[in-house]
């Protein structure tokens, strides 16, 4: 059996018991690397010599008994929006293009305490925005199972590079579904934690009162165990939310006997492809074949998430982009008269279409005249939102539905339409704008042999039931 | 006949706190420093920072709030201000605008014409700038970002105010009550408190206001006065020429004594505010703001009242002397000292203040001991020191914070009380002056005192000089 | 399109993003905001009297750092990314106004 066949906790099992060395793991990735990567190109950095040494001070500790953790040694890939000490760190624009941070992310950090190989930054859509990697100023990412098809966005070089073996697990970044659905599209496993569940300080902000970091793994317990890990109440960041329980390994036990699934109506309707829906549904039944009570019912106003979506993060994103001007790092235009002129070259030509889009519009509506309209409408329309979704976790323990309305859609499809691109969403942003906790694992392929991927949420705070409900469904094997 | 105006003038008044760190980030507010060694990742605006409230702007937002009898908003929440500008390093500055911590208070003035109440119409928390150093050979600016993230209060004032005069009273009164309250040093000239004027005039009698300009870069008193002298005298000018004033923020060059007006193409003052996503809102509870109000300190009219009562000094005197809080405290603790207040008010109110003027400093920079004063009171209660040779001694205290006791005994300073030294100098004196005696016995009561002056002046100011008196009568009158 | 988007207001809109487009990324982001801000009309069908907006999920408040410092120099590092500098700060193209 070959190194990369192993989950992120069977290399890490195996690395304790000294059976295979750090060193030999990150080889092993940084080989693969070399293979995969003229195609799918899953990585904007590839940290080979930083990756080996690593390697080795992590193999020295483990040998000197000061590191025994599940993930020590484990070879991890991080999203580009991740700050990383010495490591470059894109947001894959062109406005970053030289950026090396002088501090590391907290959710990185606390995985470097654990004894994690960082291998490299994983391509992203441009500042998170966009559903297929295809806004990267980088160069598309390829779906490793058809390269001619997306991997999903915006966490869309971390999923690609679990599902190529490009590395054993990988960090990504969720505002409105940049973890679930590029999970979904590369047939991997995804989890979007309780927003302020995971510190984001040194997370690049897209919109911040939706970002969360989350892990992508090959499997639910690979997941469960990096959440674990990343998960941190931090001080530094004033909306981390201080948890008792963070231990989210112990709720991997194959048990949904008396689970109560509902499946929202509004998920099924319209747009939904019929194999996904299929797929999913199918799902729902062999979960309620071992014991969960599933049923459909009304969510209501899943249709205004969208609009609500972004309208916020469009907001927000205008002003935490607005660093990014030219003085402090990154890319200054060459030819400029005076500082306003600096400004606007720096950023139109450092920023790509799509996130041009989103600060414009992010401007627009909080613009004199229009924040009521259109900025406080949004804000009201998310707290009837999570209303909703407080109503329906009174009955449920889980929600479960698609991660999106198809599989991968071929490249170049979706960004010649920006508003269908954007509809693509709306399975996913409920959940930021709600904050609630939700997870992506695969629920088999379609007939073009993509892969489907099943969404299960929970209420705020719950990570253990959708932990529970993705391992005893991952437990029939029936999802690969 | 020409028509009479009236000017409207409400006033912003940024004001640096002293907290120790920066308003949103651990590092250090200390005034000075090389460029950016007092920065990190938060107040430089690097991507993925976060801002985390400092507890103690808080308090001494609440504070002040609370001395200028405002109400505070109990839900109180953080904005951003998005503008671009290199000296703000996020292209947006966090401030409150929706829900600013306090509302609605007062503080009363006294002028010429009497007591006044200015409305205060909020004050709210927000981060400062950095600073910008213009290079003008290379035609550049150098952005610095030790002040960036340093702590303010914005108090925003109703247009209460009608003439400089209420303007450098209010602006008086805040700096006392922020000083007494230890919130800042307000010092006008190094921009821990800075004014913006907003005025407008009007025709006497109307109600309505005239569209109002804002001014900003006033750094004194003086230029604050000249400030409003200008431009009340630009709008009324515009006016009786037919043209109307623009609502606009112009800048005041005091060298120039004239205003030029700050607009830009790209400046389209839209500041697209909107609740700060990263910081949680504050909840002030009623304890909390008991707390605070039981631990105010006593402040400048309460003091004033208790210096009158309880040391019986004079309302003018015990104005000036509460008039810094700086003052206060050293009055204070010289009077407990040397049991004497009167005699403490005393070298405060003439000799210090005439120092202070020689020197064109403030009350603030009063830099000696209250131990070298008190001791210098006691030198002379007990005959040690003549007051000639004090007020010469106390400049020594003024400016190197000397030891009065140990100073007299190395400069030989102490009074000459021997009758017979001084009656021998004396005689001596009647001698060599025959005129003033003779002026003397014909009338002239003022020859007297020359014959005193001459003693002294041969004693080197050392002499008693009350004995000197007697002797210099007695002689007088012998003969 | 309900939602016409003028030439001043896109030229305005520039301004505040500090961005600069070409005639045809104007064309393009009038139409694209167009579309957009139709869509967003659809939250009107919402009624939303009498609901608070909404900013934070969770009702947490008075997160707070204590006053001390904890930051030393670190100079060097806020500067090392600087696209310009001179003597410690960070270099800009000139920002005096003109009177």
């Amino acid at each position: 059996m070959s190194i990369l066949e192993l989950s992120a906790l069977e290399l890490g099992k195996k690395i304790r018991k000294k059976e295979i060395s750090a060193v030999e793991a990150a080889e092993a990735v940084l080989k693969q690397i070399k293979e995969k990567e003229p195609v799918i190109h899953a990585y904007v950095t590839v940290d080979e010599e930083g990756a080996l040494k690593r390697a080795e001070k992590v193999q020295a500790m483990i040998e000197d008994g000061t590191l025994a953790n599940p993930l020590a040694g484990v070879p991890v890939a991080v999203k580009d929006n991740l700050c990383t000490k010495g490591l470059l760190t894109t947001c894959s624009s062109h406005i970053l293009y030289n950026f090396v941070p002088a501090y590391t992310a907290q959710a990185v950090e606390n995985l470097e305490r654990a004894g994690a190989v960082i291998i490299g930054k994983t391509n992203m859509d441009e500042f998170a925005m966009g559903s297929t990697t295809e806004t990267s100023a980088f160069g598309v990412t390829r779906n490793p199972w058809n390269p001619d098809h997306v991997p999903g966005g915006s966490s869309g070089g971390s999923c690609a590079a679990v599902a190529a073996d490009e590395c054993f697990y990988a960090l990504g970044s969720d505002t409105g579904g940049s973890i679930r659905q590029p999970s979904s599209f590369c047939g991997v496993t995804g989890i979007k934690p309780t927003y302020g569940t995971v510190s984001r300080y040194g997370l690049i902000a897209y919109g911040s009162s939706l970002d969360q970091i989350g892990p992508i793994g090959k499997n639910v317990s690979d997941c469960a165990a990096v959440l674990e890990t990343i998960a941190s109440y931090d001080k530094k960041d004033s909306t981390s939310v201080p948890r008792k329980d963070l231990h989210f390994t112990e709720a991997l036990a194959d048990d949904v006997k008396g689970m109560k699934i509902g499946i929202p109506r509004d998920y099924l309707g319209e747009g939904l492809d019929e194999e996904v829906k299929a797929a999913v549904l199918k799902a729902a039944k062999v979960l309620e074949e071992k014991g969960a009570i599933v049923e459909e019912f009304d969510l209501s106003l899943t249709e205004y998430a969208i609009p609500a979506y972004y309208v916020i993060a469009s907001a927000e994103a205008s002003s935490n982009l607005s660093r990014f001007d030219g003085v402090k790092y990154g890319l200054r235009a060459k030819e400029y008269e005076g500082l306003h002129q600096m400004y606007k070259r720096s950023r139109s030509e450092g920023f790509g279409p799509e996130v041009k889009r989103r600060i414009m519009l992010g401007s627009f509506v909080l613009s004199s005249g229009y924040y009521d309209a259109y900025y406080l409408k949004a804000l009201r329309t998310k707290a009837l939102i999570k209303q909703a979704f407080d109503k329906a976790f009174q009955q449920y323990d889980v929600i479960l539905g698609p991660a999106a309305p198809s599989t991968a859609p071929r490249l170049g499809e979706s960004l010649g339409d920006p508003l269908k691109m954007y509809l693509g969403d709306i399975y996913t942003v409920s959940v930021n704008l709600a904050g609630l906790p939700a997870m992506t694992v695969p629920c088999g392929r379609d007939s073009k042999g993509l892969p489907i991927g099943l969404q299960l949420m929970g209420d705020c705070f719950e990570e253990k039931k959708i932990i529970r409900a993705a391992y005893a469904w991952e437990q029939t094997g029936e999802g690969r | 006949m020409s028509r009479q105006y009236e000017t409207v003038i409400g006033l912003e008044v940024h004001v640096e706190l002293a907290t120790k760190t920066k308003i949103f980030c651990g590092c250090s507010t200390e005034f000075g420093g090389e460029p950016n060694t007092h920065t990190c990742p938060v107040c430089t605006g690097m991507p993925g920072s976060l801002p985390v409230l400092n507890k103690q702007v808080v308090e001494y937002a609440l504070a002040v709030g609370l001395a200028a009898n405002c109400e505070i908003n109990q839900y109180c929440k953080f904005d951003r201000k998005n503008y671009f500008y290199p000296d703000n390093p996020q292209n947006y500055q966090i401030s409150q605008l929706y829900l600013p911590i306090c509302h609605d208070g007062w503080v009363e003035i006294e002028t010429g014409a009497g007591k006044k109440r200015i409305g205060i119409h909020e004050i709210h928390m927000e981060e400062d700038a950095g600073k910008l150093i213009h290079d003008e050979w290379e035609d550049c600016s150098l952005v610095d970002y030790n002040r960036s993230g340093v702590p303010l209060i914005e108090i925003v004032s109703e247009p209460d105010m009608r003439n400089a005069e209420e303007v450098i009273a209010y602006l008086d009164k805040l700096r006392m009550m922020i000083q007494y309250l230890g919130a800042s040093d307000c010092k006008l000239q190094e921009g821990s408190m800075r004014a913006d004027v907003n005025l407008s005039v009007r025709e006497v009698g109307s109600d309505a206001f005239g569209t109002r300009t804002e001014m900003k870069n006033l750094n004194s008193f003086k230029a604050i006065a000249r400030a409003i002298e200008g431009e009340r005298k630009r709008q009324i000018e515009r006016i009786e020429e037919g043209k109307k004033v623009i609502q606009e923020t112009r800048r005041w060059d005091d060298n120039k004594e004239s205003s030029y007006a700050m607009r830009s193409k790209e400046d389209a003052q839209d500041y697209r505010y909107f609740p700060d996503p990263d910081l949680m809102p504050v909840v002030i509870s009623h304890e909390w703001i008991e707390r605070v109000r039981s631990r105010q300190p006593e402040l400048q009219p309460e003091k004033m009242e208790r210096y009158e009562k309880e040391f019986q000094i004079p309302e003018y005197d015990a104005k000036i002397l509460t008039s810094s809080k700086h003052m206060a405290d050293v009055f204070e603790e010289t009077a407990a000292l040397c049991g004497r207040p009167k005699e403490a008010s005393n070298w405060l109110m003439v000799e210090t203040m005439r120092l202070l003027k020689e020197k064109e400093q403030d009350p603030e920079d009063i830099a000696f001991s209250p131990e070298n004063l008190a001791k210098l009171i006691r030198l002379v209660d007990k005959g040690t020191i003549n007051r000639t040779v004090a007020k010469t001694v106390f400049e020594e205290i003024f400016i190197h914070d000397v030891d009065p006791e140990q100073y007299v005994e190395e400069k030989g300073l102490r009074m000459v009380s021997d009758e017979g030294a001084l009656q021998k100098t004396i005689e001596e004196i009647i001698a060599a002056n025959p005129q003033s005696v003779e002026d003397y016995r014909s009338g002239k009561e003022k020859a007297m005192g020359y014959l005193v002056g001459q003693t002294m002046r041969a004693m080197k100011g050392k002499a008693d000089p009350g004995l000197v008196n007697k002797i210099v009568k007695e002689l007088l009158t012998k003969q | 399109m309900a939602n016409m988007i003028s030439n001043e207001t896109i030229e305005y809109v520039g301004i505040l993003a500090k961005l600069e487009l070409s005639d045809e990324e104007k064309e393009e982001a009038k139409r694209d905001m167009g579309r957009m801000l139709d869509y967003i009309d659809k939250l009107n069908e919402l009624d939303t009297e009498g609901v608070e907006p909404m900013s934070h999920v969770f009702s947490m408040n008075n997160v707070f750092r204590e006053d001390a410092v904890v930051n030393g120099d670190d100079r060097e590092n806020i500067l090392a990314n600087a696209p310009e500098q001179k003597d410690g700060a960070f270099k800009v193209p000139g920002t005096m106004e003109q009177g």
